[in-house]
């Protein structure tokens, strides 16, 4: 520790937070990207999934590195194949959910107006009706399901929560100087929503992606554990559904649950890794608050009295620093 | 009364875009669930008329009259309470068997979702307030809980405390082989209360890390405020500008939240109810699914959505009457 006395916390932040963020996103990405590879490469190197002749609902072992199911499936190379049919709907439900929230959210709050009312009020519609049991009700009506009509399903009902936090943050871009100098200087509204709005809204953009692909791999395991997800196709929530079906539980093959639920639980933790980092990036106070606070007590610990006399051991202090760079942008985000 | 005008009407709207969606979705999708529903009909007994006519109103087999006419009269019926029959258990009408659930899933739900938001809030508070600690570094790391999928962590649960360890039970809310249906004694309500452990903490595993990370934030927001600053020059004692400066106003959010998270309780578990066998209604619904019973199906999904608008509405008034922003913002 080269802790130098007069150093003023002020001095030392950047330093000081930049690994933890970036551990963070290191983490989280290194855990998205192996996975994908897994759903690419994985079905390439394991045997056929819906090759039945193994031993049945063997534990791992040499050759079957995560046991097989009641069925004689190998439960790794369903994992691989499930990666790719969870992936595919995540993505794609993902995607559908965020081009609607741009559409319901950014227009809505860009436009204001009659254009703004009749979307937000979609919006709000789609918001309260409650979504599981729609996506329910529909599954069910449709009797042959495939990957991508499964994805549809879910992305047509992911977007709501999405569109209202863009909303608001495009109503507030929409009033700041430089969007209303771009509008005097006559650009195009497609070019002031594209140029000038859309890239300020990425970081929330890409924050609400992967909430929603999160989301919609969750949807989907709920839906194929119910017996309603794609026919034919294997997904980490097929995995779950046949587990259960075949008394995988009362059996004590854990194997067999354990492994596709996990993936799912680690990819979703990942990606909330990601969404941490952006979510600092977006709002300064949560990085700058509690780092201040730390250094604070670290030194009154070392002797400094930084501040006026403690009466507590940490009483937390209002941070000065966290006053730091425009006080104007905080409140708006906060209020939004 | 402009803001409650709109309110109701939103609500009102709503609810009818719910109820078309209901009686249109049968109608457009591929399928002709009417002919299926009726073909198990049969198999269980003789159907009357009068069934068969409040069956085809609910799922749209072609008939001689058009759709508006369908729609008016498929209204009348919902507004008369009738919900057709149940194919599963066959002559019990839709709307007892919901009944007999509802219940369930409200006392289960109901009562995890409010200790989740007491835990999740309370320790939210404290890390907040410890903002920078060791505290604060632990809480926001439960929010991963929430990418768990709930019902594998059901699973999970099952596996090892009722069948490895035999704690606790596999299924059911009550012991069924001691207790014919639910009665008036200790020896009941301890059944129950012992049955709702495993799934009362899966609900609240899944929800509580939204709760502490809403509340952790909004915490580390309140308190860089100038005002608490004032607070602590003023040198009020260090309780009271935890608790009445900061938690009070950084709770805001999480107390509308709070409101949301309640009415949509009887929408809130199906999945996990269908894993405990747990009698409410997701256990209901999705045994309407697998037996392609679709008057209890639509039945359960329209009580569903009644039930949250009714609550949110309830939610929306109460707020507008006591918080005066809330009327003029609207």
């Amino acid at each position: 520790m080269t802790d130098q006395p007069t150093d003023r916390p002020e001095v030392r932040r950047p330093a000081r937070r930049r690994p933890s963020r970036d551990a963070k996103l290191v983490v989280g990405l290194a855990v998205v990207g192996a996975t994908v590879l897994f759903a690419i490469f994985g079905p390439m190197l394991t045997q056929d999934p819906r090759s039945s002749d193994n031993p049945v609902l063997v534990p791992p072992q040499p050759g079957h590195w995560l046991g097989t199911t009641s069925l004689g499936y190998d439960v790794l190379a369903q994992l691989a194949e499930g990666a790719r049919g969870s992936l595919l709907v995540g993505v794609v439900a993902g995607l559908l959910a965020i081009v609607l929230s741009l559409v319901f959210g950014v227009v809505a709050g860009y436009a204001r107006g009659a254009t703004d009312e009749g979307l937000s009020l979609i919006t709000n519609v789609m918001l309260v009706i409650p979504g599981l049991p729609l996506m329910i009700v529909v599954s069910s009506y449709l009797e042959v399901r495939s990957l991508w009509v499964v994805a549809i399903i879910l992305g047509a009902t992911a977007w709501p929560g999405a569109a209202v936090v863009l909303r608001l943050q495009a109503r507030s871009l929409r009033s700041r100087d430089y969007v209303s100098a771009a509008r005097v200087a006559g650009e195009s509204t497609p070019r002031l929503l594209g140029m000038e709005i859309l890239p300020n809204l990425l970081p929330l953009l890409t924050a609400q992606f992967l909430f929603a692909v999160v989301l919609s791999i969750l949807g989907e395991a709920g839906l194929s554990y119910l017996g309603l997800g794609p026919n034919g196709s294997i997904t980490w929530g097929t995995m779950l559904n046949e587990a259960q079906g075949g008394g995988a539980l009362t059996r004590g093959a854990w194997w067999w649950f354990v492994p596709p639920g996990l993936m799912i639980a680690v990819l979703g933790c990942a990606m909330s890794l990601i969404n941490f980092a952006i979510d600092e990036v977006i709002d300064p106070k949560l990085r700058q608050a509690p780092t201040a606070a730390k250094l604070q007590r670290k030194a009154r610990k070392a002797g400094l009295d930084i501040t006026s006399p403690a009466h507590d051991d940490d009483t937390p202090r209002p941070a000065p620093a966290s006053r730091a760079p425009d006080p104007d942008d905080h409140k708006e985000r906060v209020q939004a | 009364m402009r803001f409650y005008a709109r309110r109701v009407g939103f609500y009102a709207l709503t609810l009818w875009i719910a109820v078309s969606l209901n009686f249109l979705l049968p109608r457009l999708l591929p399928g002709d669930p009417y002919t299926i529903l009726l073909a198990r009909l049969q198999r269980s007994g003789d159907v009357s008329p009068a069934v068969q006519n409040s069956l085809r109103l609910l799922l749209g087999a072609t008939e001689d009259q058009s759709l508006w006419q369908q729609y008016v009269s498929y209204w009348g019926n919902l507004l008369r309470g009738d919900l057709g029959v149940s194919v599963t258990q066959f002559p019990t009408p839709v709307t007892d068997l919901i009944a007999g659930a509802l219940p369930w899933t409200i006392g289960l739900v109901g009562t995890a979702t409010i200790l989740s938001f007491v835990l999740g809030v309370g320790l939210g508070a404290w890390a907040g307030w410890r903002r920078g600690s060791w505290v604060d570094g632990v809480i926001p790391s439960t929010t991963l809980l929430q990418s768990l999928p709930y019902f594998w962590v059901a699973l999970l649960f099952i596996y090892v405390f009722s069948v490895e360890l035999r704690w606790f039970p596999i299924i059911g809310a009550y012991d069924v082989f001691t207790f014919n249906g639910p009665e008036l004694s200790w020896a009941f309500v301890g059944s129950v209360l012992y049955h709702a452990v495993l799934p009362a903490v899966t609900i609240i595993i899944s929800s509580v890390g939204a709760w502490m990370l809403g509340m952790r934030n909004m915490m580390v927001s309140t308190l860089s405020e100038d005002y608490v600053m004032t607070a602590q020059a003023k040198g009020l004692h260090t309780r009271r500008i935890a608790l009445t400066y900061a938690v009070r106003n950084a709770a805001i959010p999480s107390v509308n939240g709070f409101g949301v998270a309640l009415a949509f309780v009887v929408a809130g578990s199906l999945v996990t109810e269908q894993v405990f066998s747990y009698p409410g209604l997701g256990k209901l619904m999705i045994e309407a699914v697998r037996n392609n019973d679709y008057a209890l199906m639509q039945g359960v999904f329209l009580m569903i959505t009644l039930a949250v608008l009714a609550a949110l509405l309830v939610m929306d008034l109460v707020h507008g009457l006591i918080d005066p922003r809330a009327r003029h913002r609207d």
